[in-house]
C-alpha cells in the first residue's frame, strides 16, 4: 500500500501520534490502533451510528471519517464519556431505564444522546426521535431508549409521554 | 423506571436493573471483532455475483502474489473436511431433499453471495484488496425467484435432484373437509408473508484457533454447543478438543441459531495455516447470506356458522427455502403449524406445507420462526370473516376462544395447550383501549380525509423448546434432544456462579437467573454470577432460541439450585441439631422454622461444605449440576391493538399507538419482560410496514444495505403501552413462560388488521404485507383487492 500519513489526535484526554494509511478510518485507528473497542462497526453506509464518538464537540459517525481528516481534533469516545463508578448521567440513564439489551448499538446511542442533549437540554419526546434517528438499534423497539434520554435530561417520563 | 437491589429472598418480580449493563455502557463489552490474538490472520471471501451458475474457473494467482497475502483457497482445497454442512430435520417418514451444501462452493453457485474462494492475509485492509484480484469465470445457468414459478415446473436450482420440491408435510386434526360442509360462509384467501432479514445491528465473525492439536472458536453465536460438536465432526476431531465461546453477541434474532459455512471455514484455515484466523463480516455480507426468514405464500381457507363460529380451517403453505437447507430450514413452517389453531377452539384444522428451492439465500429460524407467519393466516382471515358476517371484531374472537375451563386444553392436532384464559387477557386490552370512544373519533377523522384504523391480535404460541419426547428423532425428528443443563457452584465464601447451557445475547438472562438463585439461596442477585456461552467452562447446552432460556433453561438452574439447597440444609441440620425437613430459607438465612434468630448464612454454610467437616454420609463441596427436559411446551399468549393513520395521498401508514396485553406467566423481572415486548413488537411493525428482502427478476439482491432495507428507526415508533395478566404454567416449578418472540408473533397481523381497517372505506377489503406506501396506494387505487 501507498505510504502513510503522521496523524495528531487528542482522544479522551490523552495525545496520540498515529502513522496510518490515508484510507484508515477513524473508526478502525480508535479501534485496532489505539485498542478503544468501545466504538463499533455495524454497517457499511453509515446508517446505523453504532460508530458514533464526539469530534471536537460534534457526534460524528467514525465509519465516514477518515483519521486523516481527524489531524488535530479532540475525539472523546464512549470509555470516555464516564466509566463505572464515574458514570455519565446519560449512561447512568440507560442502566436505569433499561435502555439496552444486546449493547452492541448502545456506545454509539448514548453518545449521539449525549451531544443532543449538549445542544438541547430538554428535548421532547418527537425531538428525542428525531434526533436519534441516525441510531438503530434492533432490541429495544426504542421505547426504554427515549425513556433513558428524558430521565438523563431530568424530565418525567409519565409527563412527556401523554403531553 | 428499574431498583438497583432487592433484599434476599425479594429478587424474584423485582425490576431489578441488569447485571450485564456497566461493561455495555461504558464500552468495555467483548464482541467478536474486540477480541485479538498475537499473530491473527485475517479472512475475507470472493463471493459468487451469479445467483446461478457452474464455475468454469478460479484463477487465485494474483491474489496470491499480493503483499500480505498468506493463502488463498478454493473449495477443491477443503476436499478433506468430514462432509457438507449440517441439516438437522430428520421427520420419520417424510423425504426431505437435501442437497450438498459446501462452506466454500464446489463446481456450482446457487445464489448471489455463495462463497467460492477465501482469502488469508496479515490484516484487514490487505484482505478486502485482494479479493477483487481472485479472477472467476461463471457458466450463467437459468434462474429461478419466484416460488411458485419453482414449484411449477421452472429452471432447477439441484439439477441432480430432478426437482425444486424439499419436502412435503402436514399436520391435521378432525376433518376439514366434513367442517367445510357445515359452515354457512366460507372466507378464502392468499396469505403472502415476504422474506425478511434478521439484521442485528452486530453481523457475523469468528476467530478461530488452532493449536497444539486444539480448537478454540470464539463466534458470535446463539449456539456455542452445537456449534462445537459439528466443527469437530467435520474437522475430524473429538469434542474434548473443541472449545467454542460465544463472546458478548450483539444481537441474534435467529440469524445466529446456525452452523455456518463461515465457521467451518475460519477452523480448518486455522488447522492448515497453525495460524489463528479471524473473520468479521460486512453488512453486505450479512444481508446477502446470513440466513434469512418467512418467505410464506399460504392459500387459506377458514369456514364458520352464522354465529361466527369456526367449523373448519384449512392452511396450504408453499415456504421459499432459498437454495439450501440449513440447520432446521424444513423445520420452520411446522412450528407454525403446531399453533394453527391460535387460541380458537376450532375442531377440524389442517396445515399441508411444500418446501421449495430458489436461488435466493437460504431461509431458517428468525424471530418467532413459524409463529408469526401462522398467527397472521388466522388473524387477518378471522378479520376477514368478521366482516364478512358483519359481526365485530371483538365478538368473533370471544366466540371461538379456548374456554379457561378446558386448559390444559387438547387441540384438534393433538398439540397441548398448557395454560390460558384468552377472555381475561382481552378484557385487560379493552379496560386500556376504549374501543367505542376509538370508533366514534375514527368516523369524525374520517369526515376531515383522515383514514385511521384499529387491528386487534389475539394470539398464542409454542415455545419454551422443548421437549426432547416430542421434537426429538422419534418425535418431530429434530436430531437432537432440546433440554437444558444449569451448575450451580457455591464458592468457599458463599459466593455464587451459575452456568447455564442456554447462551443468551441481550436478553437479560444473566439477570434473571441470578434473581432465581438468589431467593432460593437467602442471598442477593449481586453475589450471583451467571455465566453462558463457553463450552469450556460448564455441561453440555443447547443455547438460546425459541423463548426457551427462561422457561427451560431457567427451569434447569432452579432445579440444581433447589439440589443445592437439599444438601445445605442437611448441613444445616446437623449443625442445629435439628431435621433438614424443618430447616427453612428465611430473611437470608437458613434455620430451623419458627427459630429464625439462630439460622445460618449461605457462606457459612459454604465454609462447612469446603473447610469444615460435612456430615457423615455426605460429600464435601456445595456443587451440582442439572440437565432438565420439559414435559411439555409452553404457550404464552395476549391481546394487541395497534391504530395506524394511512395518508390517502400517499399511502404511507404510521403506528399511531400500540397496547399490548400479554401473559408469560409467573414474571421474574417484568422490566425484561417489557423490553423483549417492545423489541418484538417494533421487529413485527419492520415486517409489516418497512421491511422486505427483495431480489429481482435474475437473483440479483436489491436490499443488500441498510439504505435499502429499512429497519424502523427511532422517528417512525410510537412510545408503547404495556399490562400484563398471569397465568401461570403448570409445566415448570417457576410457572414461567417464555416473551422473547411473543410481540413479534403478534405485531405484523395487529398491524395488517389496522391498515385494513382504515382503508376500508376506501374500498379496500384485504391486502398483503409489506404496507409500504407504494403497495398501498395503488390498492386504494386498484380495483378488487390486492392479493400480490
Amino acid at each position: 500500500m501507498s505510504g502513510t500519513v503522521n496523524v495528531r489526535l487528542k482522544v479522551n484526554g490523552d495525545e496520540h501520534e498515529l502513522q496510518v494509511e490515508p484510507r484508515l478510518l477513524l473508526v478502525h485507528a480508535l479501534r485496532d490502533q489505539l485498542g478503544l473497542t468501545g466504538t463499533h462497526v455495524g454497517c457499511d453506509t453509515s446508517n446505523c451510528g453504532a460508530c458514533t464518538v464526539h469530534l471536537d464537540g460534534q457526534s460524528v459517525k467514525s465509519c465516514t471519517v477518515l483519521a486523516v481528516q481527524a489531524d488535530g481534533a479532540e475525539v472523546t469516545t464512549i470509555e470516555g464519556l464516564g466509566s463505572e463508578g464515574d458514570l455519565h448521567p446519560v449512561q447512568e440513564a440507560f442502566w436505569n431505564n433499561h435502555g439496552l439489551q444486546c449493547g452492541y448499538c448502545t456506545p454509539g446511542m448514548i453518545m449521539a444522546a449525549a451531544a443532543l442533549l449538549e445542544e438541547n437540554p430538554k428535548p421532547s419526546q418527537q425531538e428525542i426521535r428525531r434526533g436519534l434517528e441516525g441510531n438503530l438499534c434492533r432490541c429495544t423497539g426504542y421505547h426504554n431508549i427515549i425513556k433513558s434520554v428524558l430521565d438523563a435530561s431530568g424530565q418525567s417520563v409519565s409527563e412527556e409521554v401523554s403531553a | 423506571m428499574s431498583v438497583t437491589s432487592a433484599a434476599p429472598g425479594g429478587s424474584v418480580g423485582a425490576a431489578l436493573r441488569r447485571k450485564e449493563d456497566p461493561p455495555l455502557i461504558t464500552g468495555m463489552g467483548r464482541y467478536i471483532d474486540d477480541i485479538s490474538i498475537t499473530g491473527t490472520l485475517w479472512m475475507a471471501f470472493v463471493r459468487s455475483p451469479e445467483a446461478h451458475a457452474k464455475i468454469t474457473s478460479i484463477d487465485t494467482s494474483a491474489a496470491a502474489a499480493r503483499d500480505g497475502i498468506v493463502a488463498v483457497f478454493t473449495g477443491a482445497d477443503m476436499a478433506d473436511i468430514g462432509g457438507p454442512l449440517p441439516m438437522a430435520w430428520v421427520p420419520p417418514g417424510v423425504e426431505v431433499n437435501n442437497p450438498e451444501h459446501w462452506p466454500l462452493a464446489r463446481d456450482e453457485v446457487n445464489h448471489v453471495g455463495d462463497p467460492v474462494a477465501v482469502v488469508i492475509g496479515e490484516d484487514r485492509y490487505a484482505v478486502s484488496d485482494a479479493i477483487e484480484d481472485v479472477v472467476v469465470e461463471y457458466e450463467s445457468l437459468p434462474v429461478v425467484v419466484d416460488p411458485e414459478q419453482a414449484i411449477a415446473g421452472g429452471p432447477l436450482v439441484h439439477e441432480s435432484l430432478g426437482t425444486n420440491k424439499v419436502h412435503e408435510w402436514t399436520l391435521a386434526g378432525g376433518d376439514v373437509e366434513a367442517g367445510f360442509a357445515e359452515a354457512d360462509v366460507i372466507v378464502e384467501r392468499r396469505v403472502v408473508n415476504h422474506r425478511i432479514a434478521g439484521a442485528p445491528i452486530e453481523c457475523r465473525g469468528v476467530i478461530a484457533d488452532y493449536r497444539a492439536g486444539s480448537l478454540t472458536l470464539h463466534s458470535s453465536t446463539q449456539v456455542p454447543h452445537f456449534v462445537r460438536l459439528f466443527m469437530a465432526l467435520l474437522l475430524g476431531l473429538t469434542e474434548d478438543r473443541v472449545r467454542v465461546i460465544a463472546p458478548d453477541v450483539g444481537g441474534g434474532f435467529g440469524q445466529k441459531l446456525q452452523v455456518y459455512g463461515e465457521e467451518l471455514t475460519a477452523c480448518w484455515a486455522s488447522k492448515r495455516l497453525e495460524r489463528p484466523v479471524k473473520w468479521v463480516e460486512t453488512r453486505s455480507e450479512n444481508m446477502s447470506v446470513a440466513h434469512q426468514g418467512r418467505d410464506q405464500i399460504a392459500q387459506v381457507r377458514m369456514g364458520a356458522k352464522r354465529d361466527g363460529t369456526i367449523t373448519a380451517w384449512h392452511v396450504k403453505i408453499l415456504a421459499d427455502f432459498g437454495a439450501y437447507n440449513m440447520i432446521l430450514t424444513p423445520l420452520i413452517p411446522s412450528l407454525g403449524a403446531f399453533v394453527m389453531g391460535g387460541c380458537y377452539k376450532i375442531p377440524n384444522v389442517q396445515t399441508d406445507i411444500v418446501g421449495v428451492f430458489t436461488n435466493k439465500c437460504p431461509t431458517d429460524a428468525i424471530r418467532g420462526a413459524g409463529r408469526p407467519e401462522a398467527t397472521q393466516m388466522i388473524e387477518v382471515t378471522l378479520d376477514q370473516l368478521a366482516h364478512e358476517l358483519e359481526l365485530d371484531m371483538v365478538e368473533i374472537r370471544r366466540r371461538n376462544f379456548i374456554p379457561k375451563e378446558d386448559f390444559p386444553a387438547a387441540t384438534a392436532t393433538g398439540v397441548v395447550y398448557d395454560s390460558g384464559d384468552y377472555h381475561a387477557t382481552l378484557d385487560r386490552l379493552l379496560e386500556n383501549f376504549d374501543i367505542d370512544a376509538f370508533r366514534s373519533e375514527q368516523q369524525r377523522l374520517r369526515s376531515e380525509g383522515i383514514y385511521r384504523g384499529l387491528g386487534l391480535c389475539t394470539w398464542t404460541e409454542i415455545c419454551g423448546l422443548a421437549p426432547s419426547r416430542i421434537t426429538g428423532p422419534a418425535g418431530v425428528g429434530v436430531q437432537a434432544g432440546l433440554w437444558e443443563s444449569a451448575m450451580v457452584r457455591v464458592h468457599n465464601t458463599g459466593a455464587v456462579t451459575v452456568y447455564t447451557g442456554t447462551s443468551p445475547h441481550g436478553q437479560g438472562l444473566d439477570t434473571a437467573m441470578a434473581q432465581i438463585v438468589a431467593d432460593k439461596l437467602g442471598v442477593e442477585a449481586s453475589v450471583v454470577d451467571v455465566i453462558h456461552g463457553d463450552t469450556g467452562t460448564g455441561p453440555e447446552g443447547r443455547g438460546t432460541y425459541g423463548s426457551r432460556s427462561l422457561a427451560t433453561g431457567g427451569e434447569a438452574v432452579a432445579k440444581c439450585t433447589d439440589k443445592i439447597v437439599a444438601k445445605a440444609k442437611q448441613i444445616v441440620a446437623a449443625e442445629l441439631e435439628a431435621a433438614a425437613e424443618d430447616i427453612v430459607v428465611e430473611n437470608g438465612k437458613f434455620s430451623v422454622k419458627g427459630s429464625p434468630d439462630t439460622g445460618m448464612a449461605l457462606a457459612d454454610v459454604a465454609g462447612i461444605a469446603y473447610i469444615g467437616a460435612v456430615p457423615e454420609g455426605l460429600e464435601p463441596g456445595l456443587e451440582e449440576t442439572t440437565f432438565y427436559d420439559p414435559e411439555n411446551f409452553v404457550f404464552p399468549f395476549g391481546a394487541h391493538a395497534c391504530v395506524v393513520d394511512v395518508d390517502a395521498e400517499t399511502g404511507k401508514a404510521s403506528v399511531i399507538r400500540y397496547v399490548a396485553v400479554d401473559d408469560c406467566g409467573n414474571p421474574i423481572n417484568p422490566m425484561l419482560i417489557e423490553g423483549q415486548v417492545h423489541g418484538g413488537v417494533v421487529y413485527g411493525i419492520g415486517q409489516a410496514l418497512y421491511e422486505r428482502v427483495h431480489y429481482d427478476s435474475e437473483g440479483q439482491l436489491v436490499t443488500g444495505t441498510f439504505v435499502d432495507y429499512a429497519i424502523p428507526t427511532a422517528a417512525e415508533i410510537p412510545m408503547f403501552e404495556t399490562d400484563r395478566t398471569v397465568t401461570p404454567s403448570p409445566v415448570n416449578s417457576m410457572g414461567v413462560k417464555g416473551v422473547g418472540e411473543a410481540g413479534t408473533i403478534a405485531a405484523s397481523a395487529a398491524v395488517t388488521n389496522a391498515v385494513i381497517d382504515a382503508i376500508r372505506p376506501l374500498g379496500v377489503d384485504y391486502m398483503n404485507m409489506p404496507l409500504s406506501p407504494m403497495r398501498v396506494w395503488e390498492a386504494i387505487h386498484s380495483e378488487g383487492d390486492s392479493e400480490s
